[in-house]
């Protein structure tokens, strides 16, 4: 017990004042999660009617696009990393980056290098401390994304997809690294990749019963296709950022509770010590009064 | 289908715009425009920047709205419209569309600037048709 009891009593008083902030902001994340999970749903219809129709050309016509097109030899690959903008949402930025590792590794294997995209600002915080190129990096809307920023960071991986190869900056895979949001007490770092495009995807995918009906193209089937399909690889990424929206509210109010729980069991422990320390105080002093009374009395009966 | 309506859903790229009942459908894709009515063969075309029309079925009323470029499918009865961006008119502020019309005028590179304005003038367009 080495500290005084005002010691103390200042360590209660700023452990509560952080409580009060911790706890405010597990009070914010949860009202924005309710938001961003809306806008997620809010975007499935669009992205629904896509795959559709998506799947219904690729059904009807022999899907040769560039966009899936599969490179024999691929040599280059872009990862693109969905990371949050602020911190204070627990291992939430950390998680994803060691996903993202983990692929890179792998790539590397394969024998293929990486270009790297980033989103969020932790993540180029990540990369600009280790000195690691970063080919391109959007940030400052990690919590509520806009589809304009998944169309800009679509338009720029397509670009980089389509270019031939050995020329500057082409890629041959585009991968994309975010959290999926599987419900508010699990959120889980996934890798998927993107491009070339396998067509049918599993979410969404018409029921086997519910036959496609033959499409009439206007005005013609490759060209509808060369329209759909890059709308297509943005609705992706927007998903992807709406998903790691959710992900990170729900990863930072899981973050505040606990560090709001933490400051509660911190502050019992300071008012005990801080208790027993007063408590001590008082001890000593009596025993300081007692002993010096006792001394007088010593005294005095030796005088007599 | 056992009842004679279409179904049309207007979405855009973050949430649908409008949904419902109707009897016809006008848009204008890239080969110029088309109404669609119940029965039509399945469709799925390219639209231009500009007006779609919805004439819904219970009321006399015109839903009118203007898209960004887009697709329109027609499926069995089922019409969806997608576009990254789709506005109805009583959302469109004329006033700002008649400002962008004039910025974009003036804009360079061609192309950049033909698509604004191409957005403005449906919006404008679109406001008009509403009235």
């Amino acid at each position: 017990m080495a500290l005084s009891v005002r010691e103390y009593r200042a360590r209660i008083k700023s452990t509560e004042s952080m409580k009060k902030i911790t706890r405010a902001m597990e009070l914010i994340a949860a009202s924005r999660i309710i938001k961003a999970q809306q806008r997620a749903q809010a975007a499935a219809p669009y992205a629904r009617e896509l795959t559709r129709a998506v799947s219904a050309l690729a059904t009807f016509s022999d899907v040769d696009h560039p966009l899936t097109r599969e490179e024999e030899n691929p040599k280059r690959a872009a990862v693109l990393v969905v990371t949050s903008d602020r911190g204070l949402a627990g291992a939430y930025s950390s998680s994803v980056l060691k996903e993202y590792e983990r692929l890179a590794e792998r790539l590397r294997d394969e024998g293929k290098e990486i270009d790297t995209y980033i989103c969020g600002r932790k993540g180029e915080a990540y990369f600009k401390f280790r000195n690691r190129p970063v080919v391109q990096s959007w940030t400052g809307f990690s919590d509520q994304p806009s589809y304009e920023v998944a169309a800009e960071v679509g338009r720029a991986l397509i670009d980089s997809f389509l270019k031939e190869q050995g020329e500057d900056g082409d890629v041959d895979e585009v991968h994309v690294v975010y959290t999926r949001f599987r419900s508010m007490l699990s959120q889980e770092p996934t890798a998927v990749r993107l491009l070339p495009l396998e067509v049918v995807e599993d979410e969404g995918r018409p029921a086997e019963s519910e036959l496609l009906p033959l499409y009439e193209f206007e005005p013609s089937a490759e060209e509808v296709l060369d329209a759909l399909l890059p709308q297509y690889v943005q609705s992706r990424i927007f998903f992807s950022l709406l998903q790691a929206a959710a992900s990170e509210l729900a990863a930072r109010q899981k973050a505040m509770k606990s560090a709001t729980d933490n400051a509660e069991e911190l502050i019992k422990k300071y008012t005990r010590i801080a208790n027993q320390a007063r408590q001590a105080g008082i001890t000593q002093e009596i025993s300081e009064i007692v002993g010096g009374v006792n001394a007088l009395a010593d005294a005095n009966a030796a005088s007599e | 289908m056992t009842d004679d309506h279409l179904h049309v859903e207007l979405v855009a790229a973050d949430r649908t715009v409008w949904s419902g009942s109707a009897t016809m459908v006008i848009a204008r894709t890239t080969e110029g425009d088309v109404g669609v009515l119940r029965g039509h063969a399945p469709m799925l075309s390219l639209l231009t920047d500009a007006v779609v029309e919805i004439v819904r079925d219970d009321e006399d009323e015109v839903i009118i709205a203007a898209a960004d470029g887009g697709f329109l499918s027609v499926a069995g009865d089922r019409i969806s419209i997608l576009s990254e961006h789709v506005v109805l008119s009583e959302d469109i502020d004329i006033d700002e569309a008649r400002a962008e019309l004039e910025t974009a005028r003036g804009l360079l590179p061609a192309d950049e600037a033909e698509r604004r304005l191409r957005r403005a003038e449906a919006r404008i367009r679109a406001v008009e048709k509403a009235r």
